[in-house]
């Protein structure tokens, strides 16, 4: 037995290093390909950056909330998503009367904020129900229980909205204000797009100061290292993990918010995918991590969006973005393989697996 | 719900009204979510009962029965009363939402908020049907009460007909279907069914019968088991030899005594079962969280496509049976593949990573880039079906066999790893890596087997899938698969093998058969994991009780090398 | 030394077991005043008249099987629910717009020997596994969706005896938009996108043969996923390219996500736009908003003066039974395939003295595939001997405003070709 594992340990430390060679022989070949081609100027290139970015930052909002909740109970809320589609699609039915009554172009910035006001409320609402009900009663179970309780709360939530609202789409009206193009350093850039980008900067800038300043952010955090050790220390656990499900979901309403504006079309299924991704940005970026749920939020969405022309196109590869999120895992398989927690996780895995 | 005890000795009256507005709440959330009018023309008992208005009558009990609140003492009366209150609160609910949808036009927002739907509800007659509706609702909960007043061994046998009443009045399709052919058949079939449903006569022979036999085992059921366990040790243990071959030999005429339809449900069983056998090694056994497994399924089904077609993408035109172990091979090594890189990665880590191959294999198997050699979206067709001799698997009927044997050669081997040398490493690596590896566990090795090896199982599940479908498409591989696969093992019981097939038959036939609800189908199924996850964590058939089963068996001197025994079990390991 | 022994008998039980199951074909079976080589259908007076459904109504593609269900239900409705006294009893299985859910579907199906004939499916990838198994019962049925060519095509074997569609062949509808973008529009350049499902890659696919046939250049072949959202980067691709003309038959949601990004992206803002029937709808206008304004679609010729009050009517009916729009596009040809299947069971259909009602199944296959100008909300419908019954007088259509309230399809948007 001894001798068979020194030997098989190099060949699949041999495979490994193969598979990162061959991964970034692609990613290199493919890029000289594409570049040497020529096709895009600079300012395309600006482009593919600034669209991956916004979608990024949607990506990295609903993270957070994914974050947040495996920070302090090292659970996936898998129905995080649904959480971001009912926050997005409850808001459409005060969108859509404002718009009708045309109070929307006459007061943009009150009706705006009052749509974002019922989705953050919405979210919120969801999610604390959903602890509450379904998540409450498991916190003592093995991992997996509460894994599978959200897998089907968010079924349920899926089709609770689907029988509710009906199976088709709702639009989000037109707002005059957030029409158009704004020109930034020389650079033009969709209102919409810079709408998003700055709210979303903001909101983690808020949120990180709240987690690292508040004596309530703080209350978290050691919820988060230690339970047993914080509710000695007079912590209120149950309050702090209610507050980390109430943070996260309303971070999710307000995703759910600025991706209607920017996409206008919501609907009971819009929650999965960008839930998938969302989980795949906060593990990216090193899961119970706020500044690491934004940072792999953006890389996932640049990724999308430059990867597919700069990685494949070049190796002659056709409708390279359909396989988009081929390389949104690949890459999401190497950061993982170089550093297993991802890119500022802590090293704490090996302490809490 | 342990702080509410206090609350129920103080104000009984206060938590029977609460119980009823939760109910009521269920009552109107079963109304706007549509149930009711779909269901509307759905009869349980023809010309007596609807599914629709089953639905808030059954609220309706449920909120008597527990608003009776028997253990907070009082008369008989105030118990009654108490569940009539609970009931009236439901009442109030429904009609609270009836007085709203006749005030304003409910259905901008909620579709389902129709004026046929309020009909339903109040009886047609509108707003004047609320006092009806209030009272009505009074008296089931006062039913429901009384439900909770009798004794457990009066209550449980009308429970159980009343369970049995309705569950064939929901299955009567399947049933009447069952018995179409056939003099005997058809005079069972016109005794209990008219037309659509259950006949009233039907279900009042169902209500007795049942009720009959759960009464007469209730008073002689504990002398039966007494009996059995006084029986000597050998005697028992040829009874239930005896028992599991009856079992095997009523499964063996499933296909000949149900037909197509349940054979074809079995076959997915049978397949999901596969897939849950193979997944359960890997998160099961070895205790790595997989979300992508579904990548082996459609691994194993490309591979049996590409080898047999005899379509445009096939290559090899092979047989089914000298395709399965090259498939079978090309699993194990994508499993070695898949596995290698993930080696590292722990935990929840894991589950997003594997995730993530899981897509990548869907989308590269849809991409236009594979297109020439995979089908792309159009998928590769032309899969011939198995023949043994002259026997060809042709439908469901005969591919259940195959089924059948491939789970019970899967069993059989998943049981001999499980209790092997490899088996307890996966154990010990399940129950924590780093004291596994000081223990000179190599966690190399033991993890890739334990991809390896449940990817041949799933790379084998794909292969009856590709001969059973006959063409395969890549829509068939989502992710929903992935998830369905451990949701099963989970509420089967992680790790327990017999909870695998009891998973697959819970989370995949019961669906299949229920399919009347097919538009509600995913919202029962979530609601039916959350209720699960809660009422029983630990999985149906958990794999602890397995365990002392077998325990007692090598006690009573099982013949054979007795392998050194396993520690106490943890039922879902982290 | 026990178990050893159990696999074997398992295996010995399985062949004898499995032995039994050489069934030789049906034979022709005479019930009544009726005979027919696959079987007959008797229905007592009074007992309901049974048709199937077999669609995707669970699960993330659930509105296009929802849509065409209800295009059943309406047709039903019109008939007053009642064929030949016989009250119409619609029963039907979810498909889940995948091969095994079509398997299990049609088996299902396929065990209720009282169901007369079927609607569905609804994605080509269940009808291919599907049909078969319903025609082997002796079911046939009529797909108000599959566009998909092979299954009608003249190699598809007996197998799809059983089949019909009332959906239009891919192939005319792309070769149509193409000859529309060359020899009308006199446009040289264009790109396709599809999302991966068979029928969008279809017709991209034929599009792309037809336009480069005539001397077009296609530019770039885009795929995308159903569930994407941010079109932005494959459209800047796209746009390196320079195309004249974007072609993207692909379905609401994605089809309303590109015609809203494409003038978001530079370098396309005078490119003209393009989709298929799969979009041609009321909520597509939704979707899109004031992007769609100056879009072209490729749909069955619905002239106004005949069909157009007629598919008005029927939306209304929709509005007042549904409270919603209709949620995909295909509801018209489910309509079209139930009232088809309607009229060929009355010509069918004998009575007895009694009032019970006698339907041979391939008397019913035969008169389906028999129809001929028959009216219907897709326009006239005639099949040929391999299925294929939608009107093939496909046009082309401008969208000239973006109110959905204005949907008026030949004035807007404005029939511009043939």
């Amino acid at each position: 037995m001894q001798r068979s594992w020194a030997w098989r340990l190099s060949v699949t430390d041999l495979y490994l290093w193969a598979f990162r060679i061959v991964v970034l022989a692609v990613v290199i070949w493919g890029t000289i390909g594409t570049v040497a081609a020529r096709r895009y100027g600079g300012e395309v290139w600006i482009d593919f950056l600034v669209f991956g970015m916004s979608q990024g930052s949607i990506y990295a909002l609903i993270a957070l909330g994914y974050t947040m909740v495996y920070g302090i109970l090292r659970m996936i809320n898998f129905a995080h998503g649904e959480v971001f589609m009912s926050g997005a699609y409850t808001a459409y039915f005060v969108a859509a009367a404002f718009g009708r009554s045309g109070y929307l172009d006459r007061n943009p910035v009150v009706s705006l904020l009052a749509v974002l006001a019922v989705a953050m409320a919405t979210s919120t609402l969801i999610a604390l129900l959903l602890e509450r009900v379904a998540y409450r009663p498991l916190r003592q179970s093995p991992r997996l229980v509460p894994l599978i309780a959200a897998i089907g709360a968010s079924f349920f939530l899926q089709y609770t909205f689907r029988g509710f609202f009906g199976s088709g789409f709702q639009a989000y009206p037109e707002t005059q204000v957030l029409k158009g193009t704004w020109a930034i350093a020389g650079v033009n850039i969709l209102r919409t797009q810079a709408v998003v980008l700055v709210a979303a900067v903001l909101m983690m800038a808020g949120l990180y100061a709240f987690v690292m300043r508040t004596k309530t952010g703080t209350a978290m955090r050691a919820v988060s290292e230690d339970k047993e050790a914080a509710a000695l220390m007079g912590i209120d656990v149950d309050r702090s993990i209610v507050i980390a499900f109430a943070v996260g979901a309303s971070m999710a309403g307000a995703a759910g918010f600025l991706y209607a504006i920017v996409f206008k079309q919501v609907h009971f299924f819009m929650g999965f995918v960008p839930g998938i991704k969302a989980f795949t940005a906060a593990v990216l970026g090193g899961i119970g991590n706020i500044p690491g749920a934004m940072l792999g939020g953006l890389f996932l969405g640049i990724f999308e969006s430059v990867g597919p022309i700069l990685f494949l196109e070049g190796l002659g590869i056709v409708a390279p973005y359909q396989l988009k999120d081929v390389i949104a895992f690949t890459m999401l398989v190497m950061v993982l393989i170089f550093r297993p927690s991802g890119i500022l996780g802590e090293r704490l895995m090996a302490k809490k697996a | 719900m342990g702080s509410a005890l206090a609350g129920r000795q103080r104000r009984p009256w206060l938590e029977a009204t609460q119980k009823g507005l939760i109910w009521g709440g269920v009552a109107v959330f079963v109304a706007l979510v549509g149930m009711v009018e779909i269901f509307a023309g759905r009869e349980i008992i023809v010309g007596v009962i609807t599914l629709g208005l089953a639905l808030p009558v059954l609220t309706v009990l449920a909120a008597g029965y527990q608003g009776a609140l028997r253990q907070a003492g009082g008369s008989a009366v105030a118990v009654l009363a108490r569940g009539a209150l609970a009931g009236a609160m439901v009442g109030v609910a429904v009609a609270a939402l009836v007085a709203l949808g006749s005030a304003v036009n409910m259905r901008a927002m909620f579709v389902s908020a129709s004026p046929g739907m309020f009909a339903l509800l109040s009886f047609g007659r509108g707003v004047s049907g609320i006092p009806l509706i209030v009272a009505g609702a009074a008296g089931a909960g006062a039913v429901g009460a009384a439900a909770a007043l009798l004794p457990g061994s009066a209550r449980r046998p009308l429970v159980a007909a009343l369970a049995w009443t309705l569950g064939v009045g929901l299955f009567q399709e399947l049933l009447q279907t069952m018995l179409h052919e056939g003099a005997i058949q058809t005079a069972i079939r016109e005794l209990f069914f008219s037309g659509e449903g259950l006949s009233a006569r039907g279900a009042l022979l169902v209500f007795l019968l049942v009720w009959a036999v759960s009464t007469v085992w209730m008073r002689r059921g504990s002398a039966v088991r007494q009996w059995h366990g006084q029986l000597p040790a050998s005697r028992q243990r040829t009874l239930r030899v005896v028992s599991l071959l009856a079992a095997v030999a009523v499964l063996l005429l499933v296909p000949v005594a149900a037909g197509p339809f349940l054979s074809q449900v079995f076959v997915l069983v049978g397949m999901f079962a596969l897939l849950g056998l193979g997944l359960n090694i890997v998160v099961g056994f070895a205790g790595l969280l997989d979300l992508g497994y579904v990548a082996f399924f459609a691994i194993g089904a490309y591979t049996v496509g590409l080898l047999t077609s005899i379509g445009e993408h096939g290559i090899a035109q092979m047989s089914f049976w000298s395709a399965v172990p090259i498939v079978m091979l090309v699993s194990l090594i994508a499993g070695v593949l898949l596995g290698v890189p993930v080696l590292g990665i722990r935990g929840d880590y894991l589950a997003i990573a594997t995730l993530g191959f899981g897509e990548i294999i869907r989308i590269l198997v849809l991409s236009d880039f594979l297109r020439p050699w995979l089908g792309g979206s159009q998928g590769i067709l032309a899969i011939p079906k198995p023949m043994i001799g002259g026997f060809e698997f042709r439908g469901p009927e005969q591919l259940f066999y195959l089924t059948l044997a491939s789970c019970a050669l899967v069993i059989f081997v998943a049981m001999r790893l499980r209790d092997s040398r490899l088996g307890r490493a996966w154990m010990a690596v399940r129950e924590d890596e780093d004291v596994a590896e000081a223990m000179g566990i190599n966690l190399v090795n033991v993890k890739l087997l334990a991809f390896a090896l449940g990817a041949t199982f799933g790379g084998l599940s794909g292969a009856i899938f590709a001969v059973m479908v006959g063409s395969i498409f890549p829509h068939s591989f989502q992710l929903l698969i992935s998830i369905n696969v451990l949701a099963l093992i989970i509420v089967g019981g992680m790790g327990s093998m017999p909870g695998v097939i009891v998973g697959s038959l819970f989370l995949v036939g019961l669906p299949e058969l229920l399919r009347e609800f097919a538009e509600y189908r995913f919202l029962v199924y979530g609601a039916a994991l959350v209720l699960m996850m809660q009422l029983r964590p630990e999985g149906l058939w958990p794999a602890a009780a397995l365990r002392r089963e077998l325990h007692a068996a090598n006690e009573i001197g099982h013949a054979g090398p007795v392998e050194a025994p396993v520690g106490p079990e943890r039922p879902v390991g982290g | 030394m026990k178990r050893s022994r159990i696999p074997i008998a398992l295996v010995l039980a399985l062949m004898l077991a499995g032995g039994q199951y050489f069934v030789p074909a049906a034979p022709a079976a005479t019930v009544g005043p009726v005979t027919d080589p696959v079987g007959v259908v008797r229905i007592a007076k009074g007992a309901p008249l049974t048709i199937a459904y077999w669609m995707v109504v669970a699960g993330p593609d659930a509105s296009l099987g929802t849509d065409t269900k209800r295009g059943v239900e309406i047709a039903i409705a019109d008939k007053g629910g009642k064929l030949l006294g016989h009250p119409i009893r619609l029963i039907g299985e979810d498909t889940g717009c995948n091969a095994e859910g079509g398997v299990t579907a049609a088996t299902k199906l396929s065990a209720n020997k009282a169901i007369v004939a079927a609607v569905g499916s609804n994605c080509s990838s269940e009808a291919v596994p599907g049909a078969p198994i319903l025609w082997k019962a002796g079911i046939v049925t009529v797909s108000p969706s599959n566009t998909a060519p092979k299954l009608t095509a003249p190699d598809r074997g007996p197998t799809y005896d059983g089949y019909l569609r009332t959906a239009h062949n891919d192939k005319v509808q792309g070769r149509v938009a193409a000859e529309f973008v060359y020899k009308s529009l006199k446009l040289r350049k264009a790109a396709t996108i599809h999302d991966g499902s068979p029928y969008a890659e279809g017709l991209a696919g034929v599009f792309t043969e037809t336009f480069r046939k005539l001397g077009g250049t296609v530019t770039a072949q885009e795929a995308i996923s159903p569930t994407d959202t941010d079109m932005r980067p494959m459209l800047t691709k796209i746009a390196a390219g320079r195309p004249d003309m974007i072609y993207y038959p692909i379905f609401i949601a994605a089809g309303g996500h590109i015609t809203r990004q494409v003038k978001e992206v530079s370098g396309l803002a005078n490119a003209k736009l393009m989709g298929a029937d799969g979009m041609f709808s009321p909520d597509f206008m939704k979707a899109a908003g004031e992007a769609a304004v100056g879009m072209y679609h490729s749909s069955p010729d619905l002239s106004p003066e005949a069909l157009g009050p007629a598919y008005k009517v029927f939306l209304d009916k929709h509005q007042k039974r549904y409270g919603e729009k209709p949620l995909a596009p295909f509801h018209p040809h489910a309509y079209d395939a139930a009232n088809m299947i309607f009229a060929a069971i009355t010509k069918v259909a004998k009575k007895d003295a009694a009032g019970n009602t006698y339907i041979g199944r391939k008397a019913l296959r035969d008169a389906l595939f028999a129809t001929k100008n028959f009216k219907g909300l897709t326009g006239t419908l005639t099949c040929d001997r391999f299925g294929d019954c939608a009107d093939p007088k496909i046009a082309i259509y401008q969208t000239l405003s973006a109110d959905p309230a204005k949907w008026d399809p030949g004035k807007n948007p404005k029939k511009v070709y043939p």
